[in-house]
């Protein structure tokens, strides 16, 4: 199973500011009432961007200038919270290739890596210069280079880490460990024999 | 060398290395449930895959489950559908379902303690975050999202970095009125709720050596809210005889050695920790959350924060977003705020003992006029033993609702939700914005019987002094 090398993103960029965004915010609870992961792209961040008659209302992912960016920036411990990979399964069918933010939640950051979207920690301070240069111009380039760690925008440059582990998985297309996993399948089955609760 | 739980746990099970670093990991127990699973059945079935070990997957129905609704069709066709879903991978699969006809089911991180499936020295993976439940027996057990589910039902393990341990001591005695619910609300407020990223927290200390089961499970259960994916407490004697007799825990000879065995997965005396915390159990009070997340918790005593006197410019943002979305007045006491309805249950607080401590109190009480006050058992057995004690007679004569065993209002998915901007007094473990199923929702986390006191007085209250607790 060949997966594709991650080693860079190339878009435009959107931040949605704040810490501690939970995934309850990402993806409401009630649009998980399904079997399959379809359709949820609609619903990302969907009480922040509704009212409550369902009409839009100010958000960064109703701003038309914003529309199709594929670069999500926000604060720190984003995607705190419930395990729901409809919490990136909604980031990505919404169009996002990759998340900047000063920190990630670990279940949040897991889910991600496995569905091959980058999840790169940079310093507040960066992440502000960028959404301002984003700001000022939101069909500026924006490039995550996960390979070295780096985002390049307008001449600038800031660092945006993703951890080794992952870093390695995603440029060498093996964010998805299914294959390996398989691989291990005889050697687990093997320690499963002889592990007293799993033999019995 | 002295060695943690965790290394020893992780040691047994660990499979190998893979390109990446991670360890293939092999997950002795996985437990499903119908909302995270069955997109993960999907992903099999487009691989070509099959459970590899169905006998070690157990599945229950949880999250969608109507509490005063137990004939089929549920009136949510997307309920009906989960739930149709789940049975039917279940028995393709050859997996052993808890359905609600058996009369085990419920909230999952409540049935498998109460089978016995949850024990010391194991492994254990959900497509739960709340999983972390389990690590009060002294396992290894980790939230996974549904791609992760997937590796797990095709290959009995998953890829994991390995965690670093904090070990947690709580020192001395609890005040009474000071429950297990308030010590991991004090815990997540001084260490902040991304506190434990990267970390399996080890609690222990004379505050956990003599809590019950039951006690450990509910602040095991809300390490996640602290950013620790696993949290554990070493099994010993009280670990044992919860279960001793249960339907999969080992019989006869078979026991003595697997005590023997579960009694060497403890942490040595003396092993290393990446970090160590000390608290005195006298600090904690009584906890109510009034914020948007777990950590923003205050004492029943203290007030309500006042972004004015926040020293950082985080805090201050953090402080004023929370109370613009709780419409909570700054420097205000927090005893007194109006609720609306007040909700008794989860996988934090929805078991025997948890009704057991509130009926012991409410009996001959009167829940106040215009508060809506349902009480949840965690699942079907816990709901047998409360009406077996008569516990549901003593809480529907307060004017509680009692329903039937499931999630319920801790997250809504099913008909139990907040409507508008109600304040829930609740027994839950997470107070997100919308969280209790309305966007403008509002939650104030505390114990069960803080719950019941401001049932009673119709406002968030001082259980100490509204049911005079004293020991």
């Amino acid at each position: 199973m060949a997966l594709e090398k991650i080693t860079a993103v190339t878009g435009r960029a959107v931040c949605v500011p704040g810490n501690d965004i939970d995934t309850d915010r990402i993806i409401p609870a009630r649009f998980m009432k399904c079997v399959t992961f379809d359709g949820l792209g609609e619903f990302l961040f969907y009480d922040a961007r509704k009212k409550a008659d369902g009409t839009d209302q100010v958000h960064p992912l109703n701003d038309p200038r914003l529309r199709g960016a594929t670069i999500l920036l926000s604060g720190a411990n984003f995607g705190c919270g419930s395990s729901r990979e409809h919490a990136p399964q909604a980031i990505q069918k919404h169009g996002f290739r990759a998340v900047v933010a000063e920190s990630f939640a670990e279940i949040f950051f897991g889910n991600c890596t496995t569905l091959g979207i980058p999840c790169a920690a940079a310093a507040r301070a960066d992440i502000a210069r960028l959404a301002a240069a984003v700001d000022a111009d939101p069909a500026l380039p924006v490039t995550l280079d996960v390979a070295t760690g780096e985002i390049r925008f307008g001449g600038q440059s800031i660092r945006a880490e993703v951890r080794p582990a992952a870093r390695d998985a995603l440029v060498h297309g093996r964010w998805d460990a299914i294959g390996e996993l398989l691989d291990g399948l005889p050697a687990a089955q093997v320690l499963a024999a002889r592990t007293p609760y799993l033999a019995a | 060398m002295a060695k943690s739980l965790f290394e020893k746990v992780w040691a047994a099970h660990a499979v190998g290395t893979l390109a990446n670093g991670q360890t293939q990991l092999l997950i002795g127990t996985h437990l499903i449930h119908e909302v995270t699973s069955p997109q993960a059945f999907g992903m099999l079935r487009d691989l070509g895959l099959k459970v590899a070990m169905p006998h070690r997957t157990f599945a229950t129905v949880d999250h969608i489950v109507p509490t005063d609704q137990l004939v089929e069709p549920y009136r949510d066709p997307l309920a009906q559908a989960m739930m149709e879903e789940l049975r039917r991978n279940c028995a393709e699969s050859g997996i052993t379902f808890f359905d609600r006809a058996t009369g085990k089911q419920g909230i999952v991180h409540i049935v498998g303690p109460e089978q016995g499936i949850t024990q010391p020295g194991t492994t254990i993976a959900c497509g739960d975050s709340h999983t972390s439940t389990h690590g009060a027996f002294g396992a290894v057990a980790f939230g996974i999202g549904t791609t992760q589910i997937r590796d797990v039902l095709a290959t009995q393990t998953m890829a994991l970095g390995k965690l670093k341990v904090r070990r947690i001591n709580v020192r001395g005695s609890l005040r009474p009125g000071v429950y297990a619910k308030d010590v991991i609300l004090h815990i997540i407020r001084v260490l902040g709720v991304n506190g434990g990223t990267g970390y399996a927290y080890e609690y222990g200390g004379e505050v956990f050596d003599r809590f019950s089961m039951e006690e450990r499970m509910t602040v095991c259960n809300m390490s996640i809210e602290g950013g620790a994916r696993a949290g554990y407490v070493n099994p010993d004697q009280i670990t044992f005889d919860y279960l001793r007799g249960r339907p999969y825990a080992p019989q006869g000879a078979a026991w003595d050695a697997a005590v023997e065995r579960w009694r060497g997965f403890a942490s040595d005396p003396g092993c290393p920790y990446d970090d160590v915390i000390n608290i005195d159990a006298a600090d904690i009070a009584p906890t109510v959350t009034w914020g948007i997340n777990p950590g923003q918790g205050i004492a029943i005593t203290d007030s309500i924060p006042d972004p004015a006197r926040a020293t950082a410019a985080d805090e201050r943002a953090s402080i004023e977003e929370a109370l613009a979305y709780m419409k909570l007045r700054p420097g205000a006491a927090i005893k007194g705020t109006r609720i609306d309805v007040a909700f008794i249950g989860s996988c934090t607080n929805g078991r025997l003992s948890d009704f057991r401590e509130v009926a012991r109190y409410v009996r001959g009480r009167r829940v106040a006029p215009g508060v809506k006050a349902i009480a949840v058992p965690g699942s079907q057995i816990v709901a047998l033993q409360c009406e077996r004690e008569g516990i549901d007679h003593v809480l529907r004569h307060a004017g509680f609702e009692w329903r039937a065993a499931g999630c319920s209002m801790c997250l809504a998915m099913n008909p139990d939700k907040l409507v508008g901007d109600q304040l829930c007094a609740s027994s839950s473990n997470r107070n997100f914005k919308g969280r209790q199923g309305s966007p403008t929702g509002r939650t104030l986390l505390m114990s069960p019987l803080m719950v019941a006191a401001a049932a009673v007085t119709g406002s968030v209250a001082d259980a100490r002094e509204v049911f005079a607790v004293h020991s």
